[in-house]
């Protein structure tokens, strides 16, 4: 059976994508569904959702309209999780890598690194990046790729180490390839699937930190976000349930969508394991 | 002897819908007779396991008795209850396996899981089973029986956890042991002591013994009688000494033929021309150190000279942990020696840094155990034959163009080349382990147990077609197996070790023949089926 | 290696991380745009130069960067954590006095989503394929997705302010004057929603694991043995196949306890609970930087001392660590 045909019977995985893809729709067709933009005031604040046509999911504190900011929001929880997932595998592989492949005080130096970002609670850092840095889509974005590095260098490093006592690495070898060429050509190549794995979980959990910082009014100021709306939306909860119900659904199917992805792609890269792996 | 304690009639095993074949195991009938060794006899995929779990009840997941009975005391196994077979399975049936470094709880004394034996079938008081455990481990020869029972399976050795589930298997004294390639896993020597017991014990307690192997120096070894199993079918079935000494089926003749006999072949004149001299060679590995322990060494080669002729094939064996596969390894440089020579055409392998190591790494070349493992499941065939000539800086068409031959020399034909590896067999991968070794146009090939994962048959093959290239290219050869038969076949010296030394080395004839070391004759003593082999060459020549 | 020396490996690696994170804190503070002197004091209440410069001579701020990172990091091996004029007291004070309260909230929340995660874990992998096995793991994956601060609204929203069952405000009832066991049962009542709210995420970790361990080892040919002995069912799960399957669990329990601490800083949020998280959030929105390098000192401590907890179980659990000859 080809990869995808095993992706597919999936039904989770593909369920996943689909809500994925129309996240990713909603994303980039955003300034055409909502011209406008998010901040806007367009009708008196606190309107009840499903009352009015235009304003499908109410308004806000300040009138600012519900729908608007989710569909904007999308934009950045998924341009934050893609970009510090890429960033922290920038780190992550190329570390993970030379430490498993050279073994010694490469190894031991790295690893204790990775240990050290390891045990500081991530999340207490991010906070502590962010505000020290002050909020900006780049600060945040850097902020989680450093606390979410630590477990893809781990990942590749455990990788590397069992790929390359296989025998057809030493092969590569004994027929006189350079190191680096060793790593990356016959490697690197076999340690793929794992990694995309990886990432796919990584996105999802880099999209709950980006909204996490934005609730705790550490976002972009100038940027609407899910988190934010929640967060702005806090304090009200006793009277208006939809600011935060919907914005909290939203990142909700979104990080189940890639978490139901990165399970099929795992099963799918390892057709002969059982389901239920982690 | 015809009293059978277990008769199984006409039994068929289905495998789930979308394996290779409808039937692991289809209409097989045999009986077993009260305290004889029986062995069933296949290669990998014959379904002798298969039969065995199905008697216990312990099929995998998808995997059903289709059809047939198993009537053992008057009932048909295979119809009871999981509660009755729960009743039945350790008290009348006992069973051991093939990997004791996995087959037993890691976290769980060896006396508690001896004792859970009793427990599970609500036998005696907590203190007596603790008796009784310590009298088992007593019984099957365990030093130390009062330490050993409070241990960890870790802190055994692999032929001590195989004592230990034999004590297991026993301890209710079974009418009936089902043993799944008990001594597959295991070094010969501890392989030896292991099948004494067996047969020891049987005699002591008079029990039926279904043994299942592959290796019909095991058979010859302990059985008495025999059933040959093909892709789920019985081939042959009949006593012991007849189907050895004179098969009826083509396939059991066929799987006696292609076992080495040991049949040692005359000294081929040796060109005194060296291809390797390994001089004074050190290797000693150190183990865990920190802070707060001290490091714990091991010589996995200590002191070792040795030379190689051109156009010669020396055979290294020795047991796991002898340090055969970390001398081979050395030779190659994948592993750098601590001190002394490894002379190649000249060139000391050993001093090389790594550039100019890289630049010699052809004169040496290795073809690897695993067939799985040794090509890289991404590349094509030709890729994987023509990176080490391309970058040896032969021009990438002439490198495809030989890549091509080698695959017709090995026997695949060309057209193997533009194919990935999970495409071929595991012995026509090791063809194409061979191709790859070539490619290089070596001064040395080192083969390290390169025969020990394929089944007989087709081990066979890869002996026929690794001598055939010696005589056509005049390849010198150190051929690293713990296997002596194959060894005895191939080589025409051979080098035994044992704890990283060299304890012998000399012409095939007279090492098998007339071993100077003590610890030599052990290991001929131990190989299973020794006696029956050498009355198998004689009858030959 | 003994137990002792394994601690005292421990605790010397512990000082260094600790070490190492206080020299991290105090880039920090030189990284942040602007005075290290201002941002010390915190943004808002430094207009008055002369109390800037009063600082500046306090810390050191003129002197060279390592005499300062020196003087830093005696002060916090001394705990002496600095002052947050936000709050008016000493920053160690301020965090002593809230940690009790994060410590009640992160080690129940620990306890529930553990023991639970486990037995869900359990029953889902016994049920592998049945209907009740696909609810449990379709709740895990749920509870996975779900971002804890609005579980915790969400929570506040059903049980406490349409089913009013539960409080969804604070750490006790304010000005009741409960002492002893009503005091206690009060503060029960309170700790429910945080600590399930703050247990959901993990809870859902510790299931997904667990199954998937039972469903790994149940494959392993030691299981195979124990049915061979004729053990049932019940007693190779939980002798053979719970113990060995709780070994994956336990690491990654002691590894999730910085997560478990870093989303204290949510749930203490959305109910007003006065620990040390509620402080951090207090404290960002007030600029208070002394405060919140406290607090991320302090709660990686507090990571450390749960990872050499969790190691010492794990060697009480595994014979084979540490008894390797």
């Amino acid at each position: 059976m080809s990869f995808w045909k095993r992706f597919a019977t999936n039904r989770g995985a593909v369920i996943g994508l689909i809500i994925l893809l129309a996240v990713v729709t909603i994303a980039i067709l955003a300034p055409v569904i909502y011209p406008g933009g998010p901040w806007k005031m367009v009708q008196r604040p606190f309107l009840v959702p499903f009352t009015n046509e235009a304003l499908p999911l109410g308004t806000d504190t300040l009138g600012r309209n519900v729908a608007a900011g989710l569909v904007h929001g999308a934009r950045v929880s998924l341009l934050v999780g893609l970009v510090s997932t890429v960033m922290a595998l920038l780190i992550g592989v190329p570390l993970g890598a030379l430490a498993g492949f050279y073994g010694g005080y490469v190894d031991e130096g790295a690893m204790r690194f990775t240990e050290f970002f390891q045990t500081i609670p991530n999340f207490a850092l991010a906070i502590v990046l962010v505000a020290i840095l002050q909020p900006t889509l780049g600060s945040i974005t850097l902020a989680i790729a450093i606390v979410s590095w630590p477990p893809v260098a781990r990942l590749v490093r455990a990788e590397v180490m069992s790929l390359k006592r296989r025998e057809f690495v030493e092969a590569a070898h004994l027929a006189g390839l350079s190191n680096i060429r060793i790593l990356v050509s016959e490697v690197l190549p076999n340690a793929v699937s794992p990694i995309i794995v990886m990432a796919s979980l990584m996105v999802a959990t880099a999209i709950l930190l980006e909204s996490s910082l934005s609730f705790l009014g550490l976002g972009d100021p100038n940027i609407m976000s899910w988190g934010y709306m929640i967060g702005a939306a806090r304090t009200v909860i006793r009277s208006a349930w939809w600011l935060s119900f919907f914005p909290g659904l939203a990142i909700l199917l979104t990080v189940l969508a890639l978490n139901l992805i990165g399970e099929g792609l795992n099963d799918a890269f390892n057709p002969h394991l059982k389901k239920g792996r982690t | 002897m015809s009293d059978p304690i277990l008769s199984i009639e006409q039994l068929t095993i289905d495998l789930p819908a979308g394996a290779d074949r409808p039937h692991a195991v289809e209409e097989v009938s045999f009986d077993l007779n009260k305290g004889e060794v029986l062995c069933v006899v296949g290669e990998s995929g014959s379904g002798k396991s298969m039969t065995a779990n199905a008697l216990m009840g312990l099929l995998p997941d998808g995997v059903t008795v289709g059809n047939g009975r198993a009537v053992f005391d008057g009932t048909d196994v295979l119809t009871l209850s999981e509660v009755q077979k729960q009743a039945l399975r350790g008290a009348r049936i006992g069973m051991i396996f093939q990997e004791p470094m996995t087959a037993l709880n890691p976290l769980m004394r060896i006396g508690d899981q001896i004792s859970e034996v009793f427990a599970a079938h609500n036998l005696y008081s907590k203190s007596e089973r603790r008796a009784r455990a310590l009298a088992l481990v007593k019984e099957v020869g365990l030093p130390d029986p009062e330490k050993i029972i409070r241990a960890y399976p870790f802190q055994l050795s692999g032929g001590q956890r195989q004592r230990a589930m034999i004590a297991m298997a026993l301890a209710l004294e079974p009418e009936i042991l089902i043993a799944d390639e008990p001594t597959t896993a295991l070094d010969v020597t501890t392989q030896a002591q292991i099948l004494r017991l067996i047969l020891a014990l049987r005699d002591k307690h008079g029990m039926a013994v279904m043994f299942i192997t592959h290796d019909f120096g095991v058979v010859a070894e302990i059985a008495d009688r025999v059933i040959v199993m093909r892709h789920g079918r019985i081939v042959e079935a009949g006593v012991a000494k007849r189907v050895l000494e004179a098969p009826q089926h083509e396939y059991t003749r066929a799987l006696l033929d292609a076992i080495p006999t040991g049949t040692v072949p005359d000294l081929a004149t040796v060109n005194t021309a060296p291809a390797l001299e390994i001089q004074h060679l050190n290797k000693i590995y150190r183990t865990g150190g920190g802070p707060f322990r001290a490091a714990r060494e091991v010589r996995a080669v200590n002191d070792v000279s040795l030379t190689i002729a051109k156009g010669e094939v020396l055979g290294l064996v020795g047991e796991s942990g002898s340090g055969k596969s970390t001398l081979g390894r050395a030779v190659v440089r994948l592993v750098t020696p601590d001190s002394g020579k490894v002379l190649i055409g000249g060139v000391d392998l050993a001093a090389l840094d790594e550039r100019e190591l890289r630049k010699q790494r052809h004169r040496v070349q290795m073809v690897f155990q695993d067939p799985y493992a040794s090509l890289n499941p991404r590349h094509r065939i030709v890729r994987s034959l023509s990176d080490g000539p391309i970058a040896k800086g032969v021009p990438k068409r002439q490198a495809h163009k030989r890549a091509l031959e080698l695959l017709e020399i090995v026997g695949l034909g060309a057209d193997a080349a533009t194919r990935f590896p999970h495409e071929f067999s595991g012995g026509q991968r090791q063809r194409i382990g061979i191709a790859r070794a070539l490619a290089m146009d070596p001064e040395l090939i080192i083969a390290d147990e390169a025969v020990s994962a394929l089944d007989v048959s087709i081990q066979a093959q890869v002996l026929e077609l690794l001598a055939d290239l010696r005589r056509k290219m005049g390849l010198s050869i150190l051929f690293i197996t713990h296997d002596l038969r194959v060894a005895a076949q191939v080589c025409d010296r051979i080098a035994v070790m044992q704890h990283g030394r060299l304890v012998e080395v000399g012409p095939v004839r007279e090492v098998f023949h007339a071993p100077k070391e003590a610890y030599t004759r052990e290991l001929l003593a131990a190989v299973p089926g020794a006696g029956w082999a050498v009355d198998k060459e004689d009858a030959i020549a | 290696m003994s137990l002792l020396t394994t601690i005292l490996g421990r605790l010397i690696k512990a000082a260094i991380t600790l070490l190492t994170i206080a020299v991290l804190n105090f880039f920090l503070i030189h990284a942040a745009p602007g005075d290290p002197a201002a941002v010390l004091a915190g943004e808002a209440g430094a207009a008055d130069p002369l109390f800037i410069a009063q600082l500046r001579e306090r810390f050191g701020l003129d002197q060279p960067l390592c005499v300062q990172l020196w003087s830093y990091v005696k002060n916090v091996l001394t705990l002496d954590l600095g002052y947050s004029f936000r709050q008016g007291m000493p920053v160690y004070d301020l965090i002593a006095s809230r940690l009790p309260a994060t410590l009640l909230l992160t080690l129940s929340s620990f306890i529930i989503s553990l023991s639970l995660g486990i037995a869900f874990g359990v029953a889902a992998a016994a049920r592998v394929g049945k209907a009740s096995d696909s609810l449990l793991t379709t709740l895990a994956l749920l509870f996975y997705a779900t971002p804890l601060y609005w579980a915790a609204l969400m929570a506040v929203l059903v049980f406490s302010v349409q089913l009013g069952w539960l409080p969804g405000f604070g750490y006790e009832t304010v000005g009741s004057g409960y002492t002893g066991l009503a005091r206690a049962w009060d503060i029960l009542q309170h700790l429910i929603l945080p600590a399930m709210t703050l247990g959901l995420f993990f809870m859902a970790v510790y299931m997904r694991m667990t199954r998937a361990s039972m469903l790994e080892v149940s494959q392993m040919d030691f299981v195979k043995t124990a049915r061979a002995k004729g053990l049932s069912g019940p007693v190779i799960r939980r002798r053979h196949i719970l113990r060995n399957a709780l070994l994956p669990v336990v690491t990654l329990a002691g590894l999730q306890a910085g997560q478990l601490i870093g989303g204290a800083v949510l749930t203490e949020t959305v109910f007003a609970w006065p620990g040390i998280g509620r402080l951090m959030f207090e404290s960002l929105e007030a600029r208070d930087y002394n405060t919140i390098l406290g607090v991320f000192l302090v709660s990686a401590a507090m990571v450390i001392v749960f990872n050499i907890l969790t190691d010492i179980v794990y060697r009480i659990v595994d014979p084979r660590i540490g008894a390797k000859t």
